[in-house]
């Protein structure tokens, strides 16, 4: 069988084929650290019954459709308190609740957000108008 | 198996009302606390609203004070930009011929003419920027404050278009560089793209506390309270001395009066 111009053909799908599967081979061997959320902030280290508004579950897959329910509900509701299924209340406040005890964001909510490649300051954008806890790095 | 018509429609019937009977069941299962509540010591009112005694502030306040504009500034983290196009203003001062157009008669006292009048977001009763809204990111609230919901406001300024008392003030620019006062961590900032105004320190009454302005003053020249209830502090001013609104003629009903 004979190719016409095979030589370049041979060279052209060579590259191409370099190129396209550039990603994969530059990148091997070198996963991203999976997150890991610290918890050991000084507030949370001196609770006694380590507990969240919600079950650890719920709060990994729901947090977000939490804090939109709050925001909604200070917001445009007037109504600024939220009775956990415990009967404990809490302030509903981003900035001033849950930061209270997670006082890390660079150790809790960004390693999540930045392992999955969600861009600073685009989404969440909670940042861009709530203040984040000073941080000792 | 065989089975009749009847044998079939008997069996149909009862399981259209069991599946019926799930709504109910669910109904009576739902019978936990609410899940929300107001703050037990938030200030309450039918109609808050403000009374501005100018009097008061020329008279015993010493000249130049700006102690309500500082403390609302700095308890909003409101930035001071530094030029007059993208000044960003919740509480400020204001000459008599802009506050009371077309109520002036011209012949007022020198004083009155010169003196400045502090001017705010008159959480109007019919509110034009609520109206033209496109996303009701500003909205009445039952209390009768004209509430922002930054988190919805898309920055097309319908609402700056619409408000005939230039109280509301767009951010071309990210602010955070530019807020000069200390940081309040409690209040959040603004981001680039939205609208801002007063919001009669609605974050201060839901914790039981009075607005800033109205703390900061040393003469007592503001005063806040429920324009519905005949004994609260706004009604006893404005019970016993003469006042005017901004701009009666608009029909926007002011919560703001002046006593002048």
């Amino acid at each position: 069988m004979k190719i016409y111009d095979g030589k370049y053909i041979l060279v052209g799908l060579v590259i191409f084929i370099v190129l396209a599967t550039f990603p994969v081979w530059f990148n091997h061997g070198k996963a991203a650290p999976p997150p890991d959320p610290k918890l050991d902030t000084p507030v949370i280290s001196q609770m006694i019954n380590k507990q969240c508004v919600l079950p650890k579950d719920e709060m990994i897959t729901g947090h977000m459709r939490l804090l939109n329910d709050w925001r909604t509900e200070v917001v445009r509701n007037g109504k600024r308190m939220y009775v956990a299924s415990d009967g404990k209340t809490y302030e509903m406040s981003l900035q001033n609740e849950c930061m209270r005890c997670h006082s890390n964001k660079s150790q809790f909510c960004d390693q999540c957000h930045n392992y999955a490649g969600l861009q600073k300051d685009a989404d969440p954008y909670c940042w861009n108008c709530h203040i984040a806890p000073k941080e000792n790095k | 198996m065989e089975t009749g018509r009847r044998n079939f429609l008997k069996i149909g019937g009862i399981c259209a009302l069991g599946l019926g009977s799930l709504r109910v069941v669910n109904a009576f299962g739902k019978t936990e606390t609410p899940k929300f509540t107001a703050n037990l010591q938030a200030l309450t009112a039918k109609r808050w609203a403000m009374a501005i005694d100018m009097k008061k502030c020329w008279e015993k306040g010493p000249p130049g004070c700006t102690d309500c504009v500082l403390a609302c500034h700095s308890t909003h983290n409101v930035p001071d930009i530094g030029t007059q196009k993208e000044e960003i203003k919740w509480i400020w001062e204001e000459k008599y011929e802009n506050v009371f157009p077309g109520q002036e008669s011209g012949m007022e006292p020198e004083a009155i003419r010169e003196k400045p009048f502090m001017v705010l977001c008159n959480h109007c009763k019919h509110a034009p920027c609520t109206r033209v809204c496109p996303t009701q990111a500003t909205f009445k609230r039952a209390d009768g404050i004209t509430m922002m919901d930054f988190h919805r406001c898309i920055g097309c300024r319908y609402c700056m278009a619409g408000c005939p008392f230039g109280a509301r003030s767009f951010n071309f620019r990210d602010p955070r560089p530019y807020i000069k006062t200390e940081l309040n961590p409690a209040f959040p900032t603004r981001d680039r793209g939205v609208v801002e105004k007063c919001n009669f320190c609605e974050e201060r009454l839901a914790a039981g506390k009075m607005p800033a302005c109205v703390e900061a003053c040393k003469c007592k020249a503001l005063c806040f309270g429920d324009l519905e209830d005949p004994n609260s502090e706004v009604r006893k001013a404005l019970g016993s001395q003469f006042s005017i609104r901004r701009r009666p003629e608009l029909g926007t009903e002011p919560g703001v009066y002046y006593i002048i």
